[in-house]
């Protein structure tokens, strides 16, 4: 698509063996994605595992050191940011403070010289429902307004591609939800390719149709949003997209639907399907949701697996579900989640339990045990929230 | 009892340090209107002739040295201003060699005794063979003008969100186009603010200007020496002058400020 002219729809997104070094480290490994036109696409991740810079490189913003970046099939790896048919939501938004709304959102209509740029930049601003404020300076709008006039600004230009750069990163609960609705809105209007970049696996998880997960400069597991969570590939995925409880184990059977895994003397049993190793160490897991408490051992039975006795060491309420933490002697302290469906807690501290969880439920981790320790320090999203925390508690005081 | 103290303390203070800065500007201000004849020391009585014939006295000496501060002044500044912006955006926003010892070496006009600064240029041009006169001036006032511009233009450069030239970038803007549109509009307060220091540096200079002047002569240099034999009171008028319109383009800019502060906080 040339400069000057709307681009009609979204267009494909093909990142080839990208590669990207920094002094001292390297941000990005080989990447290879493709995003079809149309898509919402987040790629998620925790701080530094090279999500922005991967963002920066397709809006021009950095060069590769190595690799290719195509936008509808057209190689733009050499063209400067201007020439690209692609528009961002920066995370500070960026808004230019010396100019009006309205002209903050005709700023890239009149370099691209396109014909009644007012008028397009009020359509913009009535999608967002702002026009009414197009004479104000951005410091005279909230964070959230201001976040939708960096929004029409991006998308008044109809770039085959939108860029995100956790442009929801500074709003509150309820703004979230809005403008998360909000953007998934003007997508399916619009038919932009959205890229979207995120450290929010909640976000990820209720906006994108296609999510990459990266860790350290590569791209852990893509997928739908509901089959990277029910079938985790490694146990980063399986920690960064929501909790889970792993064990480690050599198979010790083997039949034509299902794997048993030994975990310090008990069995545990993961359909041949849903395990991504079948032989040797392997590492399995299921999610916390899935796990039933029981106060007495349950009946054996070959559809499921127990776990027991085991004890309660934490209850934690919050609301709609109860958090426990369950330490079974020799596996280690599993996570269970249950739906408060009587009032109070079904158990209680320091009260010996059974657990057990549907067999089908359970998922085997394509990691190699022997490389990647069990229980694995990776950051949860927990973590990354405290270490947000942290930083910005640490940049106030310099300030 | 404390308290009473601290209630009286302070703004007897405040009022008798601005009484005491205030007596000479008030001092050259009355005596601008002295009838006096060689020195401008007595009262003589008052009248307004030394306000109208100010380019009179001595065939013009005063006003020809004030138009030669004023000339040189305008071109130090615009000189130092381009220059000086460029080094602060160079030095703030691009990584390059020597980068810091740079930034290093623009603080030392600022640190140098100006004597020391003076003497060396003047034995510079001397050893080189330029020969003394408004260029010399206007080279040397440019030189240590160009370190304060970089100063206060450099802290405006690293409070601007890189961000926003990228914003520039990402919506079609060329690089012309961001800088014209962008980070100049967001730059000019401070260097404005760069203009104005440099040009009153430059206006104020004595001991520089004085090494390196030969024969011409600036305000400073006019009024240092006929102090010896006293100066006339059109000096007086003159500098009354330039306070005057100084504090008239202070107070233009503030009420102008002010009303449009007003203007944003009625409209949000």
């Amino acid at each position: 698509m040339a400069v000057g002219a709307f681009a009609d729809r979204g267009a494909d997104l093909e990142l080839v063996g990208i590669e990207k070094r920094f002094p001292g480290f390297t941000a990005i490994e080989n990447l290879n994605l493709t995003i079809p036109a149309g898509s919402f696409f987040a790629l998620l991740g925790p701080s530094g595992c090279g999500k922005t810079t991967t963002l920066r490189l397709v809006a021009g913003l950095e060069e590769p050191t190595s690799g290719r970046i195509l936008i509808a099939g057209a190689d733009v790896t050499n063209r400067k940011s201007f020439q690209r048919p692609v528009n961002t939501v920066f995370q500070s938004y960026a808004l230019f403070p010396h100019m009006t709304v309205l002209e903050n959102v005709a700023f890239g209509l009149r370099r691209r010289k396109i014909a009644g740029p007012v008028a397009k930049a009020h359509e913009a601003l009535l999608l967002v429902e702002l026009d009414h404020l197009a004479h104000r300076k951005p410091q005279q709008l909230s964070g959230g307004q201001q976040q939708r006039v960096a929004l029409a600004r991006a998308i008044v230009n109809r770039p085959a591609l939108l860029l995100l750069d956790e442009p929801l990163g500074a709003l509150d609960l309820k703004l979230r939800r809005q403008m998360q609705l909000e953007l998934k809105t003007i997508q399916e209007e619009v038919g932009l390719t959205f890229l979207h970049v995120t450290h929010d696996q909640e976000e990820a998880m209720t906006m994108a149709d296609t999510i990459a997960v990266m860790n350290k400069g590569r791209i852990e597991q893509m997928g739908e949003p509901q089959q990277l969570y029910e079938l985790p590939k490694t146990s980063f995925v399986a920690n960064f997209l929501g909790q889970s409880n792993l064990f480690t184990g050599p198979v010790v059977s083997t039949t034509s639907t299902a794997i048993a895994v030994d975990v310090s003397g008990q069995k545990i049993v993961v359909p041949l399907e849903r395990a991504h190793r079948v032989s040797g160490e392997v590492t399995i897991g299921v999610r916390p949701e899935k796990v039933i408490l029981h106060a007495e051992a349950p009946v054996q039975d070959t559809g499921r697996n127990v776990l027991g006795p085991g004890r309660v060491i934490d209850v934690s309420f919050s609301g709609v579900s109860t958090q426990y933490l369950v330490d079974v002697p020799g596996v280690g302290t599993l996570v269970v989640f249950a739906q408060n469906m009587v009032f109070g807690p079904a158990a209680h501290v320091g009260a010996s339990c059974w657990l057990s969880w549907n067999v089908v439920h359970g998922f085997g981790l394509d990691d190699d045990p022997a490389q990647s320790p069990r229980f694995e320090a990776d950051l949860d999203t927990k973590t990354i929230a405290q270490q947000r925390r942290s930083s910005l508690l640490t940049e106030l005081e310099e300030a | 009892m404390k308290l009473s103290l601290g209630k009286w303390l302070l703004p007897a203070y405040s009022a008798l340090a601005l009484l005491f800065l205030m007596i000479p500007i008030g001092y050259t201000f009355v005596y601008s209107f002295n009838d006096s004849l060689k020195s401008n020391i007595t009262w003589q009585g008052f009248t307004l002739d030394k306000w109208r014939g100010v380019c009179n006295v001595q065939n013009g000496a005063v006003c020809q040295a004030f138009g030669n501060s004023l000339f040189i002044g305008v071109v130090a500044t615009v000189i130092a201003t381009t220059f000086g912006t460029m080094i602060a955006i160079a030095i703030v926003r691009y990584r390059f060699k020597f980068r810091s010892q740079t930034s290093l070496l623009l603080f030392l006009p600022m640190a140098t005794p100006e004597v020391v600064l003076g003497a060396g240029l003047a034995a510079q041009f001397l050893s080189v063979g330029v020969p003394k006169d408004m260029l010399t001036i206007i080279l040397a006032h440019t030189m240590f003008c160009i370190s304060f511009v970089v100063v206060t233009v450099k802290a405006r450069v690293a409070s601007l969100d890189p961000a926003l030239e990228e914003a520039g970038r990402d919506l079609y803007g060329s690089a012309a186009q961001v800088f014209a549109r962008i980070t100049f509009p967001l730059l000019l307060p401070g260097i404005l603010a760069a203009a104005l220091l440099s040009f009153a540096l430059s206006f104020d200079d004595f001991i520089i200007t004085n090494f390196n002047s030969g024969a011409v002569s600036t305000f400073p240099k006019y009024i240092y020496i006929s102090a010896a034999r006293g100066i006339p009171a059109e000096a007086n008028v003159l500098a009354s002058a330039v306070f005057i319109i100084a504090i008239i383009v202070v107070v233009t800019v503030q009420v102008a400020g002010a009303a449009k502060a007003r203007r944003l906080a009625r409209l949000s």
